[in-house]
């Protein structure tokens, strides 16, 4: 049986309240939150593999810090969705908003239609697979973790990027600085098979994707400078 | 931070509606800008010939009478209906005549808008103060922007708050913070528009007006002043027919856009889109940054 919640009824810090109980109990349960009509902050901080399910489209940074739990947004979600998950699923069956999944260190992301600018900004772990295209400064500063874009990138992808793999099946705008095109080899193939089938992504082709990363010309030191100092 | 609202009735019917839907898309952006409020409306076309005017004084002692009958002496078909301390004043004048009667008799006396459908009302304090005291529930109209302000780059009074006029049945509401306005402002004088505070949006209102005035269709202004304007923005323009929607190139600040039979509408938070009938099967999507998008009748 699943927890109801209306959120017409009761708060978003109730929501949160009574999700934030079951941090830590290993609850498995399943909540069904209805009535979400763009408000901000629902499911924040979860810690427990809960199965959510948001029928409707949310506001800022659902489901931000999320650890264990699988959300599942049946809409669209605003500004900062998923924002320094920890680990769990957090899938958006329509389109994100700007900086979708920002300095999530772990779990997975997924988006079944469009994500808005700075995509995966500072990622530091999470893969995040994308259906539709992305925004302008996607993966900005990525440090690691995977971004899939099976449609088309925008401007300065991948500026000033770390250790995260970009794959993208699409066009790309622009490459971001020190961001360039790596080959796809066979493990890369299996990779991103293995994220798509996660994500439950179907007809998209490993072949048909580019692979892009770091250049690693920005961030080492380099030692032709050790004289400045 | 701040809020746009603006909606778009598609059939006579909606436009009846229209206030019932946009006060609630107002209130709901209260958080985004509790400052002051603010709201363009299209209703009520004068006949051909007269001009209408929205004028504000912030002199609670104000002589209203006195001023109808001065403005009757001067002018044929002259009206004055007072809403709290807004007048929408009509008569048969173009609207220069109209400005250069008001500057040399009231000079206080601002004007809000000018044209032959819009109307602006604005004040200091919340959404939800305003939305009372202009009655915007029950707004008819085909159209409305509206505007919440939570001020970062200038003083909190009416005459700071949006929407601001850009011309003839033409205004302005800014979500975002422009970097280059006093040189701009300085350069624009120059040319002949005239600024009546230190407000940034306000540059970009004069900005748009300058083009408008040299010739410029309303898209290619907007195209102009995507080159030459420096900072953060979500635009909404109200026009007689319709209203534009530009984000800035970089697009820090929100928008969304959604569109049913009925209307369209956009907002700075889908939110303020969900009180509208059918919002959660609408088509709704976030303007690309850099784009035009425009609505008319």
């Amino acid at each position: 049986m699943a927890v109801e919640f209306d959120l017409r009824q009761k708060s978003t810090r109730e929501l949160n309240a009574a999700l934030h109980r079951l941090n830590g109990s290993g609850d498995t349960g399943t909540w069904r939150i209805r009535n979400p009509h763009g408000l901000h902050t629902l499911a924040v901080g979860v810690d427990a593999p809960l199965t959510i399910d948001i029928e409707g489209h949310v506001g800022y940074y659902c489901a931000g810090m999320n650890k264990y739990a699988r959300i599942t947004i049946h809409g669209n979600a605003g500004p900062g969705v998923a924002e320094n998950m920890m680990s769990g699923v957090v899938r958006v069956t329509g389109s994100a908003s700007q900086y979708a999944g920002a300095t999530a260190h772990g779990g997975l992301l997924v988006i079944e239609g469009d994500a808005s600018s700075r995509c995966g900004i500072s990622m530091k772990g999470v893969d995040i697979v994308v259906q539709g295209v992305v925004g302008h400064m996607s993966a900005f500063m990525a440090q690691s973790g995977r971004l899939v874009v099976c449609g088309n990138a925008g401007d300065a992808l991948g500026d000033s990027l770390y250790e995260a793999r970009v794959y993208v099946r699409g066009t790309v705008a622009s490459l971001g600085a020190d961001c360039v095109e790596k080959p796809m080899k066979d493990k890369h193939k299996q990779e991103l098979e293995g994220l798509m089938n996660e994500a439950g992504i179907t007809g998209a082709d490993a072949a048909e994707f580019r692979r892009f990363g770091s250049a690693r010309t920005l961030y080492n030191f380099n030692v032709d400078n050790a004289d400045a100092y | 931070m701040c809020g746009i609202v603006g909606l778009f009735a598609k059939t006579f019917e909606f436009e009846a509606d229209l206030g019932r839907y946009l006060a609630p898309m107002l209130l709901e952006m209260t958080d985004r800008g509790p400052d002051s409020a603010g709201v363009a409306v299209y209703r009520n076309p004068v006949a051909e010939g007269l001009t209408k005017l929205t004028l504000l004084s912030t002199d609670p002692g104000f002589a209203w009478t006195d001023f109808e009958r001065a403005l009757g002496d001067s002018f044929s078909g002259a009206s004055v209906a007072r809403i709290s301390n807004h007048a929408i004043v009509t008569a048969r004048a173009t609207s220069a005549e109209l400005g250069a009667w008001l500057q040399e008799r009231h000079p206080s006396v601002r004007i809000n808008s000018s044209g032959n459908v819009i109307e602006i009302f604005k004040q200091k304090g919340l959404p939800a103060e305003v939305a009372a005291n202009f009655d915007v529930a029950h707004f008819a109209g085909s159209h409305a922007l509206a505007h919440t302000r939570m001020a970062t780059e200038s003083a909190v009074t009416t005459e700071h708050s949006h929407p601001f006029s850009t011309g003839e049945d033409l205004c302005l509401v800014h979500n975002g913070s422009l970097s280059n306005h006093n040189r701009l402002r300085a350069r624009l004088q120059k040319s002949g528009i005239r600024f009546t505070t230190d407000n940034d949006s306000e540059v970009a209102a004069g900005f748009l007006t300058w083009r408008l005035r040299e010739g410029d269709t309303l898209e290619a202004a907007l195209e102009r002043a995507i080159v030459e304007l420096d900072g953060f923005y979500t635009f909404a323009i109200g026009t007689r027919e319709g209203f534009a929607v530009l984000r800035d190139p970089i697009a820090c600040k929100p928008a969304v856009i959604a569109e049913t039979e009925q209307w369209v509408a956009m907002a700075s938070e889908y939110r303020a889109l969900a009180v509208l009938p059918g919002a959660d099967q609408a088509d709704s999507w976030e303007p690309v940054p850099g784009r035009i998008y425009s609505w008319s009748h």
